[in-house]
């Protein structure tokens, strides 16, 4: 009982249990995409025709929902469907790039201009995508409608796509970008005085950077820990800035974190783990943890603070997801 | 007058008894040697709501359970090794919590009841 996929003038047969994105990418149609978990949201497709599976929707934002929008790595058809990709313009932003700047070695600030204030709380991702259809996910480390541009910190690996595409664009160059998507963001829900902790490793600061700020600009009176975790000394960035935040908020402590680090130098030698765990406040019930950046730390750490006491439903976290190209079976 | 019989998830507190024990349910199950290494490569994220369900179900309150869905759910962890001791710990652990929270004994051996009652389709038999 295998289902049917239309594709502009095409038609393919799924392979029972196959997606639609590895359906139409086995047929050599290109469809963007980049995490294929249902998280990114670069493989967003428009259903003409069928039934969309409920799993192919989950965590959509409503306005795609409405618009028989469905993402093709999650979608297993349940019977023929007929799709095509969404029309840019109808959902994407026009951006250009209007700022770049090194923050360390390999950490690239970037800057992007839209049409109109873009409007997403800090914390959450966005997906760039370029005009050959690479697409890749960051976390937004500001808040743009207030700002009037989205500011991104981007990595930049030695065989990284879209970050030597980054690398290279000039200013004024243009990208669309889709979203935003993710539920780790900052919420004062009526009070402000319960502890923040934020913790993230690598880019995994911009995310936090964007919600220590929010919750500053909030007026949060409980205390705010956050904790940046690096490998060596030359991969922290920002830090002045947060030195001299703490020193502005008296509410604020800021301790980075470095793996291969030595002691007396002004941050924590050793694992973050092991740092955000020695200082669990005594509130564990109202306590928030946030936690970003790579998946090993933020599954281990989102184990270790529940143990510790942290209730499930304060532990907020977004961990960054490779890209995977798609396996194409013969 | 008639004062009807609350039901068992009526008097356990209903949802929010399940919003509570989850935590410190779960808690017990990935600090218990016996039962952890089953959670080992669990997403905690998608696992809280399942265990959610399940004390919801165990609580003698609504829901969508079916034996099918317990075979399929489980027949993974069948394949590393699942069996009565392991069913036995989490029904215990389940026990535990609740007299935590000041359930009564007889509640505790209801639930228990309810639990046990899907140990031969989680156990895929």
């Amino acid at each position: 009982m295998s289902a049917h996929i239309g594709y502009g003038n095409a038609q393919f047969e799924a392979r029972s249990d196959e997606s639609v994105l590895d359906c139409l990418t086995r047929n050599g149609v290109s469809v963007p995409h980049a995490c294929r978990s249902g998280v990114c949201q670069s493989c967003l497709m428009h259903a003409d025709e069928g039934q969309i599976p409920e799993a192919a929707q989950k965590d959509l934002q409503p306005a795609y929902k409405k618009q028989d929008m469905f993402l093709a790595c999650q979608c297993r058809p349940e019977g023929d469907m007929r799709v095509s990709l969404p029309e840019h313009g109808l959902l994407d932003i026009h951006a250009i790039v209007s700022a770049k700047e090194m923050l360390n070695h390999n950490v690239m600030r970037v800057r992007l201009l839209t049409p109109t204030p873009y409007e997403c709380e800090p914390g959450q991702y966005i997906t760039l995508l370029n005009a050959d259809g690479l697409a890749r996910s960051y976390s937004v480390a500001n808040n743009p409608d207030a700002d009037h541009f989205i500011e991104l910190h981007v990595r930049l690996f030695k065989d990284g796509a879209m970050s030597a595409f980054l690398a290279g664009a000039n200013l004024g160059d243009s990208l669309i970008v889709r979203g935003p998507a993710g539920k780790c963001f900052y919420v004062a829900e009526g009070q402000r005085d319960y502890p923040l902790m934020l913790a993230g490793t690598g880019t995994g600061l911009a995310p936090l950077y964007g919600i220590l700020r929010a919750a500053l600009a909030q007026g949060h009176t409980g205390p705010i820990h956050l904790f940046h975790g690096v490998i060596s000394e030359g991969d922290l960035y920002l830090d002045r800035a947060l030195q001299d935040l703490a020193a502005q908020h008296s509410n604020l402590l800021y301790t980075p974190c470095v793996l291969n680090g030595t002691d007396g130098k002004g941050y924590f030698a050793g694992e973050i783990e092991t740092a955000v765990m020695t200082a669990v406040p005594a509130e564990k019930d109202s306590a928030r943890l946030f936690l970003c950046g790579a998946p090993e730390f933020v599954n281990g750490m989102r184990r270790k603070a529940f143990l510790a006491g942290l209730s499930s439903k304060h532990i907020f976290a977004d961990p960054f997801l490779p890209a995977k190209p798609v396996a194409i079976a013969a | 007058m008639n004062v009807p019989v609350k039901s068992l998830f009526d008097r356990l507190g209903g949802a929010n008894a399940v919003n509570t024990a989850v935590d410190i349910f779960y808690r017990k199950v990935l600090s218990d040697d016996r039962v952890a290494p089953f959670f080992d490569n669990v997403d905690m994220d998608r696992q809280i709501p399942k265990q959610k369900a399940f004390l919801t179900m165990a609580f003698g309150g609504p829901n969508n359970y079916t034996g099918l869905d317990m075979r399929k759910g489980h027949k993974h962890l069948v394949a590393r090794g699942l069996n009565d001791s392991h069913v036995d710990a989490i029904i215990e652990l389940l026990g535990k919590t609740l007299k935590e929270l000041g359930v009564p004994d007889s509640d505790i051996a209801e639930v228990a009841a309810i639990a046990n009652s899907v140990r031969n389709d989680v156990l895929d038999r």
